[in-house]
């Protein structure tokens, strides 16, 4: 998470590395049924829609849209918790989108996911120690006697009292709650961890905490990390790239230095200008772009480029009738969009770079 | 680490600068702590396990203590018109009846009858119940379809028609039906029973495993490797014990009402066999309520407090087993 980290996954070296996982035009389609012993297939919810991504061995790539762009759905995907509908799914140069059976569970050891909700992902008749020794209990990477031990050493490294090992989730806090799921994703030291909106459902006096505690794990264990946020705020801080996704798709994609200081895409020029500034002086240069209206539904996506309805710079016809694709703008940089932003649209002045106090503290 | 605060008087500091004298609670002891605080649940539950004493050791007392075959009869108990003269007394504490027969030994003995069918078909009814249910709440698509309709026809059906119509048919012939597995008498009321209760467990069950299947902590357990039953005996239905014993204790007594039902139509049961619904039915006949009124009264009474008192504790394990009711200390 920290800039060294970013520069090391900066464009250039990106070709030399082969990629921890690897997307290549992944779409996850709902079907809507109806009928009762005969099901129709009356539509589909189109909630990934051609999806190319790569993430790199140690880097956190964070992946930011509204709720319902389709976010989890992709974490799932990559997770192999959903089959794709279409497209590739490779980690560590394998193929793994049809991947089943004892296969597919010892790949598993090697992926593990967060959840956003600390009180759903965790099971209220399970004690602590339950929930985390799962994992070795399931792949047997502990002898049995070792396993309570070895859960307690989890639960000292991610801020637990060990002595709680007996305890229920409900009797515990929603941050602390995060860190027993913390705790299980780490105990097979996986090398990828899904963090799927870890810190949306927790205050942000302990969103920090979780922050900090993340990135501290991903330093011990050189954890690579896909992060996912409803907004850039908390990505911000994290990331060393950002995905921007908006009704399926990558609108947006680059370093986050780069896409702080100069947004290409409308949509992220949008998520940006809602991030709010503390410092009065700087806030008062920012310029806002508002966004109207709610996201269209997944089910009949618009035509052309599916932001055009909601677009303050889109020009018609090309907008609603020619499908923008990622191209390169700056190294590092990729933007789906006909009519990019232009430099700086968003904060002028370096704003970015006067606001580092707004990142987590030490806890 | 800092920590973040505690939920609720139980958690301790996660610091651990307070040495943890508070022990964890486990679901079970938070249950406990709250049903006992339930006067009415408890008192309701000791009644019950009165009643269960006094129904296992029927033969005991009235062999030794009461001195009475429940099949024994008292001829000069009865008038000259064959109605019974004895009511409550030393001799007789609940009386007699038509055929002078003791009305209490009679009554201990239908306690017998009645608690064995119920609790028979209810936990008969509970593990169809809880398979056909988590099978369709589980895996959905057509093996919920076809098991869903099952429900909703065998909930629409007139219940006690088609029972009577199902005991007539297994009773002529005295193998009875499915090439004797089921044969006339208790096995066969159980069986008919049960058969027409598993659709309310099996629709309870399917909603809670609907619910459940799209849980965060179900993902997280496939996301580690679990399997699909591992996942269902493991983590849904752990979940489910509460809503179970709840609606299993509820339907306890409306089976006890639908065994009796089925005895006073003189379905099933064979008519030696002592049961409060036959018995109610023998007090019935003619109006002879009206000469001998406790043939009536303490079967009818029997039956009515053992239902109330299976609601009772339905409703105390409910209350105490509901998360949404918070209790605190
Ligand atoms: N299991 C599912 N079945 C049908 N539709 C789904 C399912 N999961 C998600 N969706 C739909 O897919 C879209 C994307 O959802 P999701 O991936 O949860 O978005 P996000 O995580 O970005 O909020 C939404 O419109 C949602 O309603
Ligand atoms: S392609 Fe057109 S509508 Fe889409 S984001 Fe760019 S300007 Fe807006
Ligand atoms: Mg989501």
């Amino acid at each position: 998470m920290s800039v060294q980290v970013g520069e090391r996954a900066m464009p250039g070296t990106e070709e030399a590395r082969t990629p921890l996982v690897r997307l290549r035009g992944v779409k996850k389609y709902f079907p809507i049924t109806r009928g009762i012993i005969f099901q129709r297939r009356i539509g589909n919810v189109h909630a990934v829609d051609g999806v190319d991504l790569d993430i790199y061995p140690g880097e956190t790539l964070g992946l930011v849209g509204e709720t319902g762009c389709g976010k989890s759905t992709l974490a799932r995907v990559i997770m192999r918790l959903y089959d794709p509908t279409e497209g590739t799914i490779e980690f560590e140069g394998r193929d793994i989108t049809r991947l089943k059976g004892r296969e597919l569970r010892e790949l598993r050891r090697h992926m593990q996911m967060i959840f956003q909700d600390p009180f759903a992902s965790l099971n209220p008749r399970r004690t602590v120690g339950s929930i985390i020794s799962e994992p070795f209990r399931l792949h047997k990477t502990v002898p049995r006697d070792r396993i309570k031990a070895e859960v307690q050493q989890l639960m000292e490294l991610v801020g637990l009292n060990p002595e709680h090992y007996n305890r229920y989730p409900h009797e515990f806090s929603g941050g602390q709650r995060q860190r027993i799921g913390v705790a299980r994703a780490l105990a097979l030291r996986p090398k990828l961890i899904v963090c799927d909106e870890p810190v949306s459902a927790l205050d942000v006096s302990i969103q920090a905490q979780i922050l900090n505690l993340l990135e501290d794990l991903q330093e011990e264990f050189n954890l690579t990390y896909l992060f996912i946020a409803h907004d850039l705020s908390v990505v911000k801080h994290v990331s060393d790239r950002v995905a921007v996704m908006y009704l399926g798709k990558i609108v947006e994609m680059a370093p986050g230095g780069t896409l702080y200081r100069n947004p290409k895409h409308p949509y992220t020029g949008a998520l940006l200008s809602a991030v709010p500034i503390p410092d009065p002086r700087l806030a008062a240069h920012k310029k806002r772009i508002i966004l109207e209206g709610d996201v269209p539904s997944p089910i009949d996506p618009p035509s052309g480029c599916r932001f055009h309805p909601r677009c303050p710079s889109a020009q018609f016809p090309i907008c609603s009738e020619v499908e923008p694709t990622l191209e390169p703008m700056r190294p590092g940089q990729v933007v789906a969009c006909h009519f990019p932003l232009p430099d700086r649209a968003v904060i002028d002045e370096g704003a970015e770079e006067a606001t580092p106090s707004a990142g987590p503290s030490a806890g | 680490m800092a920590d973040e605060g505690i939920a609720g008087s139980v958690a301790a500091p996660g610091g651990g600068d307070r040495p943890s004298t508070i022990v964890g609670r486990s679901p079970w002891q938070i249950f406990w702590m709250r049903f006992r605080r339930d006067r009415v649940a408890l008192g309701a539950g000791v009644f019950l396990v009165l009643l269960a004493a006094l129904a296992i050791t029927a033969p005991l007392i009235a062999r030794d203590l009461v001195h009475h075959d429940p099949n024994a009869l008292f001829r000069d108990t009865l008038n000259e018109i064959g109605l019974p003269k004895v009511g409550p007394s030393a001799e007789f504490w609940f009386g007699v009846d038509t055929s002078g027969r003791d009305v209490f030994v009679r009554t201990i003995y239908g306690a017998r009858t009645s608690l064995l069918v119920a609790l028979l078909s209810t936990g008969f009814a509970v593990v169809l119940g809880i398979l056909l249910g988590s099978l369709a709440g589980y895996l959905g698509g057509w093996v919920d379809t076809v098991i869903s309709r099952a429900i909703d026809l065998t909930l629409s059906l007139p219940v006690l028609l088609f029972s009577i119509g199902i005991a007539a048919a297994c009773s002529i012939k005295a193998e009875g039906c499915l090439g004797g597995l089921i044969q006339p008498g208790i096995s066969l009321v159980t069986a008919i029973i049960a058969l027409f209760t598993w659709p309310y467990i099996g629709r309870i069950v399917r909603g809670q495993v609907l619910t459940i299947r799209n849980k965060e902590f179900i993902e997280a357990a496939r996301a580690m490797g679990a399997s699909t039953g591992r996942i269902l005996l493991r983590d849904v239905l752990p979940n489910l014990a509460a809503p179970i014993i709840v609606y299993g204790t509820l339907i306890i007594p409306s089976n006890i009402l639908f065994e009796a039902a089925l005895s006073f139509l003189g379905v099933g049961i064979p008519p030696t066999t002592p049961s409060w619904g036959r018995m109610i039915s023998d007090a019935a006949r003619g109006q002879l309520y009206t000469v001998a009124w406790w043939m009536l009264f303490f079967p009818g009474m029997a039956l009515v407090l053992t239902t109330l008192a299976f609601n009772l504790v339905g409703d105390g394990l409910r209350d105490a087993l509901d998360p949404r009711t918070q209790v605190t200390g």
